[in-house]
């Protein structure tokens, strides 16, 4: 492997608290040195980054995959070549597929598709229960020993508070968090948020409250039995505050966003737009404010796509009929830039944070560093570059996206994956 | 869209204006008189073919859209969902698709989804005429039961009309707090809180717990039916404590400042949400209801199936150049 | 009145010269009503002549949508004295019977049809302002065989101003004028629009 100089670049790296113009060597796979004036080896490829970031790989903490069981609509290969297209370097792979991942098999394929693929690298999440079924343990152990970073159940809201307060207890063993998608089954049943948007359309509502109780009963458990529970896709005001309060107290939680629910309100759903049908669902402007506070001061650590394909007629259906997510990892980063930095809600430094650094330390991974030393999974992007969303452009074989059309800022240039080059832009 | 003119579909009344709900109002006033003449039929839509496309069970709105049909010399054609290929899964896109290789004029449709004839109208050329969808609009039940207040009161505006009842399942609410609102009227609701629809009061209506209190205020109540599934999904705990509590019952209306008028879009649950003293009563104008039915419904296929209004708006500006 | 048919030419945009000629005035249109009202009188008379059977027929005049329903009115108070009874009288809308719904579009608010009794067996005169192309008339024919079956059919205009596209003639006709096609014939009535009159406005000169 050739060794890669980015000069000049804007090196934005908040782990080391970096913000400045600077040169970035990778060597032999690590990253060799930040600075001016850098040695540069007589093979290097030298490419300028000047007006370009160069930050610590991107992380997305929550993506569907399909693959086993649907790849007709995504697989791991189209979903990681996507996620290097949209600046992620490493993305975990939820287990409600098709067989589920609840077993060693499971999750030794998805590791090996992954490599196969050769894009960004995709970490497997264990069911926590077997087939997501909510009644006995997955083999946590034989699932980490495979290449799991978490378990889940995501997809299906873990019911019993039995299950749940018995995965938040043995997950310890192996220092993995368990991630919850916090949906009360018997509030939930509907297909948009409860409010006055679903009144109008006659839609059966999602009380916020379906998310919050779960959300309360979690965090309980978590202290309770001392483990690390990781909240996905908050999506109301009161879940955060109860978060933030539970994090007052010390207990250990970690909770995601995701760019859909930081961007868009229930109101996207008029003209039954099936492409803003999502679970949870979109909300309201309140929690939308909420949600940006939260993630501003640390109370919601990390922004994750909740990337969840579907067939491209899937959504060609009546809002009831239409199944429920959103595609994101060709998105997040422009919509990121676009809707939070530039209108300075997030600085740019935070951003990176919430898309790197937080994910790596929230699922303890390898990357969101440029620490010298450290793998060289490496983002670099054009923050200026002005694009138009169209998703027959995507990567990811799926086109559901409530974004098509919308104007974004920020477009990823080269990602890096362990001193690799997997995507250059117009390179293809 | 002119507001001497619908558009082309009729998918919901919250998407009209004040003056396209009159215009159709007015109407079906002459529409009435085709009923009552010996031979029931006009020739105005004479060669235009009509689908009705009831994907849920309905005996009188379809009855109602077919005299309609008949009396205006449209060719129908009933599509039930039971036996149909929609059991088979053909999804509605395709549905729809097919209906357009057909070149019919116009769909009627009924759907257990909301949306869906926003759905199939922005898929096709034919007009579309909701005929309900889920719990969202049923435009033609409000347009009648406007027409009813409208032969009985002779104006909208102003008057207090309370719907009683589950809001929260009817799209027979949603369709008349829009009509009723926009022509001028006082709304408000009256029913079990477990079935009143979360932020029902930002859409500019009173919500009153009891229904004494509700016909105190009331110069109409319109009551919706109750479906009897209801209970078994736990928002209320029996039929007969609902009709203890909510039942439009003689002796609370007897209770009542001035007689009220009493309209419920059918079928009536009598012993449930009525009594069957009040349905056959003086107060009871359901059976005018049913009458109107037909005629708005001929005033709206009427009003559709001109379909070009730029050129009704051409023709008016010529004067009377034709005899 | 005529002013705000003006208004309207002006308001859709059209700016159309209009010469005015008056075809009558109100003791002309006095004079030709009561010519069509022998006319009609005798129109039925010879009718009931014809006629066998034991009931004698009787008379009805119906007018069509607008004008044609005041002129019906106003002949039948004069026919009434020449005939010695009533004659009833109804009225016509004949928009939902017209041909052209897809190229004109619909007609907002159509107009009242009432008839007054059953047609079978009658002598029934239709009676309208203008008779131009003679479609409205072809409608109104359609629409009265839906009423029943009258014993026979005649037709009264105030104004025929040519130009046929369809096989009618009038039986009894107030005034013929030849008018052009652009032009257009005015019938004011008094009911409507305050005075009698026939006026002839050319139109499309500009």
């Amino acid at each position: 492997m050739r060794p890669l100089l980015l000069r000049s670049g804007r090196v934005v790296d908040p782990s080391q608290g970096l913000d400045e113009i600077s040169d970035l060597l990778i060597r032999e796979g690590k990253v060799a040195g930040i600075g001016r004036g850098l040695g540069v080896p007589d093979d290097a490829e030298v490419v300028d980054a000047s007006g370009w970031v160069v930050s610590p790989g991107l992380i997305d903490l929550h993506v569907h995959l399909r693959e086993p069981g649907q790849e007709d609509v995504e697989t791991i290969a189209s979903g990681a070549r996507a996620a290097a297209a949209g600046g992620f370097t490493a993305v975990c792979a939820m287990p409600n597929t098709d067989p589920v991942t609840d077993n060693q098999a499971a999750v030794g394929f998805i590791v090996k598709q992954a490599q196969a693929a050769g894009a960004a690298r995709v970490y497997p999440i264990g069911a926590i229960s077997l087939g997501q079924r909510g009644v006995q343990l997955a083999e946590f152990g034989e699932l980490v020993s495979a290449g799991a970073v978490a378990v889940s159940d995501d997809g299906r809201p873990v019911a019993s508070s039995h299950l749940m307060r018995m995965a938040l207890s043995y997950a310890q063993t192996f220092g993995i968090p368990v991630a919850d998608h916090c949906e009360d089954p018997t509030l939930s049943g509907g297909v948009m948020h409860e409010g006055l948007v679903s009144t109008r359309l006659g839609l059966r509502g999602i009380p916020s409250a379906a998310e919050e109780i779960m959300v309360a009963r979690d965090l309980l458990l978590a202290e309770l039995t001392r483990g690390h529970i990781h909240l996905c896709h908050m999506s109301t005001k009161g879940s955060v505050d109860l978060i933030r309060r539970a994090k007052d107290k010390g207990i250990k939680v970690t909770a995601e966003v995701t760019p859909h629910h930081l961007i868009l309100t229930d109101e996207a759903c008029l003209g039954y737009n099936t492409h803003a049908k999502m679970n949870p669902p979109l909300r309201t402007a309140a929690d939308v404010e909420a949600l940006r506070e939260a993630l501003k001061d640390g109370t919601v650590d990390v922004i994750a796509t909740d990337h969840a394909p579907h067939h491209y007629d899937a959504k060609e259906r009546e809002f009831d009929d239409a199944p429920f997510g959103v595609i994101g990892l060709e998105t997040a980063l422009a919509l990121g830039i676009t809707q939070l930095v530039r209108p300075g809600i997030l600085t740019l430094a935070e951003l990176i944070d919430r898309m790197s650094c937080a994910p790596a330390k929230v699922f303890n991974l390898p990357g969101g560093t440029l620490r010298p030393g450290t793998v060289a999974d490496v983002t670099v992007f054009d923050p200026e570059a002005r694009w138009k969303v169209d998703p027959e452009r995507f990567y990811s074989k799926s086109r559901n996206t409530p974004f098509a059309g919308w104007e974004v800022f920020g477009k990823v240039v080269m990602t890096i994956v362990g001193g690799r080059v997997v995507f250059r832009s117009g390179a293809d | 869209m002119s507001e001497r003119s619908l558009g082309k579909d009729l998918l919901g009344l919250e998407s009209l204006t004040a003056e396209q709900i009159t215009l159709i109002l007015d109407t079906a006033e002459p529409f009435k008189e085709v009923s009552e003449r010996p031979i029931k039929k006009v020739p105005t839509l004479r060669g235009k073919t009509i689908v009705n496309l009831f994907f849920e069970a309905s005996t009188r709105t379809r009855i109602s859209f077919e005299f309609a049909e008949k009396r205006l010399s449209a060719d129908t054609v009933n599509v039930a969902a039971l036996g149909s290929s929609v059991q088979k899964g053909e999804t509605l896109v395709d549905t729809a698709r097919n209906l357009e290789a057909m070149r019919i004029d116009m769909v009627v449709i009924r759907h257990p989804s909301s949306g869906a004839a926003q759905f199939l109208a922005e898929r096709i050329r034919s007009n579309v005429v909701n005929a309900g969808d889920g719990t969202h609009e049923h435009p033609t039940q409000a347009l009648l039961d406007l027409l009813t207040l409208r032969d009985k009161f002779g104006r909208i505006a102003g008057l207090k009309v309370c719907i009683c009842g589950d809001v929260l399942h009817s799209r027979v609410a949603r369709s008349n707090i829009w009509g009723l609102l926009k022509l001028g009227a006082e709304v408000a609701v009256c029913g079990p809180p477990s079935l009143m629809p979360l932020g029902i009061e930002e859409l500019g209506v009173t919500v009153f717990r009891r229904i004494e209190d509700a016909i105190q205020w009331a110069d109409v109540l319109n009551v919706l039916r109750l479906q009897l599934e209801r209970m078994h999904a736990g928002f209320i705990p029996s039929l007969r404590e609902y009709y203890r509590v909510f039942g439009v019952t003689v002796e609370r209306l007897e209770r009542a400042p001035k007689d009220l008028v009493i309209l419920h879009p059918g079928p009536m649950n009598r012993g449930v949400e009525i009594d069957s003293r009040v349905a056959d009563g003086p107060h009871s104008v359901i059976l005018h209801q049913v009458t109107n039915g037909v005629a708005v419904r001929m005033a709206v296929l009427y009003l559709l199936a001109g379909g070009r209004p730029e050129l009704a708006e051409a023709a008016k500006g010529k004067g009377e150049v034709a005899e | 009145m005529t002013g705000i048919r003006v208004l309207s030419n002006l308001a859709s945009g059209m700016t159309v010269a209009h010469k005015r000629n008056s075809l009558l005035d109100a003791r002309g249109f006095q004079r030709v009503l009561k010519r069509l009202a022998k006319e009609i009188a005798d129109f039925f008379k010879s009718t009931a002549a014809e006629m066998e059977g034991p009931e004698r027929p009787r008379l009805v005049l119906i007018g069509i949508q607008r004008r044609g329903v005041e002129l019906a009115e106003r002949l039948a108070r004069l026919v009434e004295p020449m005939l010695g009874e009533p004659v009833a009288t109804g009225a016509l809308d004949i928009t939902l019977y017209r041909d052209d719904l897809e190229t004109i579009g619909p007609r907002p608010v159509v107009g009242e049809t009432r008839i007054p009794e059953s047609l079978d067996g009658k002598c029934v005169v239709i009676v309208d302002d203008v008779l131009y192309t003679g479609r409205t008339v072809r409608a109104a024919l359609d629409e009265l065989a839906d009423f029943g079956r009258p014993a026979r059919i005649g037709l009264c205009v105030l104004i025929d101003r040519g130009g046929r596209e369809l096989p009618i003639q009038a039986d009894i006709v107030g005034k013929r004028v030849k008018a052009k096609r652009g032009d257009r014939v005015d019938v004011l009535l008094n009911e409507v629009d305050g005075r009698d009159a026939v006026e002839l406005v050319s139109g499309r000169a500009a």
